[in-house]
């Protein structure tokens, strides 16, 4: 069994902050950088704020995705970002906070889960 | 304005079968271009999740070499798609190819506009109106049922958090915000208190503001005049007002428009005014449509 296959009941989405230096650049690349070197499915998404100012269609996807794990800054600002683009997050979500979590912490939880899945399942 | 909701283009990196694989350092470089170049990656893996189709067309890259798949138009609720070989190209090269499909497809191109606008925390706010009232750029504005709503997203100066210091809910987030809890970081009970006294910062920051430099400046002519160096005065001045920007991080261009506290004050009273009548008119539907049709209305 893939590694991957354990990843079935999470949606990933990564949030790269472009337009602001708000997050440090070194933990944005490693996050990033480890999901890549990853079997795990995501969405990399360039800045979750514009898009909320924007109302991109795709916080409209992302909001209807169950069971999902966003590595982005603090929660309560995601939270409200997507309602104000008129789509708030369901209540099952998992927020991964870059600006005070070191990326090791983030890419443990968001490959590391499905892992642990991946070792059940073949069990 | 506040923006509509905008199609875009949703790129897909195809690592499937018939698509070769990137080396992951190439798949980071890729991905990374793309996201500097503000268009968002989903990266499908089998028995993997990502979110659900929509209408956004699709841009399937791939490694596809000889039989890339078919591209297909858009058609009943379902995206098109289409289709760009990326074989032996630099990340560059990848996102020029995504731009030009954007181009083709006549969606508009992202990144025009640094995101900063205030993000309302509605498990805080009380609908009391004080940044409605406050923001002379028209950033907000009430819905419907009379709540608080950021209206004007790009009417906000950017590095401005100058609202969020007068409501006395510290219910008004800028994410992109240095420091907490402005920045989204959960509000403690201290900051509650120290964000109210800034309430009281901003009633100084309207008519008193001035008054409050008028005195410094007059206290330093009065000393200066002495001296006869005027120069001195201008720089306390200066002084003054680069410490009222640095404690409360207020840009020039907005400290300098800010209203007097009986403008704040004039403004509250005229916004929750509409508020009210809006609230009074939505109920009046509502009742209209509530209401329970009399026998000669249903044609008995
Ligand atoms: S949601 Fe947070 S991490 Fe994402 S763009 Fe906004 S401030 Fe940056
Ligand atoms: S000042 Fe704060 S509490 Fe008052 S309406 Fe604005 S966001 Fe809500």
């Amino acid at each position: 069994m893939s590694r991957a296959e354990g990843q079935k009941t999470r949606s990933i989405v990564y949030c790269h902050c472009a337009y602001a230096k708000v997050i440090d650049p070194e933990v944005k690349q490693k996050v990033l950088e480890g999901l890549c070197a990853s079997e795990v499915a995501f969405e990399a998404v360039p800045d979750l704020c514009e898009m909320s100012a924007r109302k991109d269609p795709a916080i409209a996807r992302l909001s209807a995705t169950s069971d999902l794990e966003i590595a982005a800054c603090f929660p309560r600002a995601v939270r409200w970002l997507f309602h104000a683009a008129q789509h708030p997050l369901p209540e099952k979500v998992t927020i991964h906070n870059m600006r005070e979590e070191t990326a090791d912490e983030i890419v443990a939880r968001l490959t590391g889960a499905s892992r642990e899945q991946e070792q059940e399942l073949s069990s | 304005m506040s923006h509509p909701e905008q199609e875009r283009l949703r790129v897909v990196l195809y690592e499937g079968p018939g698509s070769q694989r990137l080396a992951s350092e190439e798949r980071l470089e890729t991905m990374t271009a793309l996201l500097e170049g503000g268009y968002g990656v989903t990266r499908p893996r089998p028995g993997g999740r990502v979110s659900p189709e929509d209408e956004s067309t699709v841009v399937m890259l791939g490694r596809f070499g000889e039989t890339p798949p078919a591209e297909s138009p858009a058609e009943e609720g379902r995206p098109a798609v289409l289709v760009r070989d990326i074989a032996n190209q630099a990340s560059m090269a990848v996102l020029e190819q995504v731009e030009a499909a954007r181009d083709g497809a006549g969606l508009p191109a992202p990144g025009k506009w640094t995101p900063w606008f205030p993000v309302v925390d509605y498990d805080r706010c009380t609908n009391c109106m004080q940044c409605l009232t406050f923001c002379l750029f028209d950033v907000y504005g009430v819905d419907k049922e009379g709540q608080i709503q950021v209206s004007n997203e790009d009417k906000c100066k950017t590095s401005c958090p100058a609202c969020s210091r007068v409501c006395p809910e510290v219910a008004i987030l800028f994410p992109k915000y240095k420091k907490g809890p402005i920045n989204g970081a959960e509000v403690k009970k201290e900051d509650v208190q120290s964000e109210s006294m800034k309430v009281d910062i901003s009633a100084l920051l309207g008519g008193d503001l001035y008054a409050s430099l008028r005195d410094r400046q007059d206290t330093a002519r009065k000393r200066f005049s002495t001296e006869r160096d005027e120069s001195r005065a201008l720089l306390e001045r200066k002084r003054c007002l680069a410490e009222l920007k640095e404690t409360l991080d207020i840009p020039d261009e907005v400290l300098m428009t800010l209203p007097s506290a009986g403008d704040i004050e004039e403004r509250a009273r005229r916004a929750k005014e509409k508020a009210e009548k809006r609230r009074a008119r939505s109920k009046t539907v509502q009742d209209e449509t509530q209401r329970v049709p009399s026998q000669d209305e249903w044609g008995i």
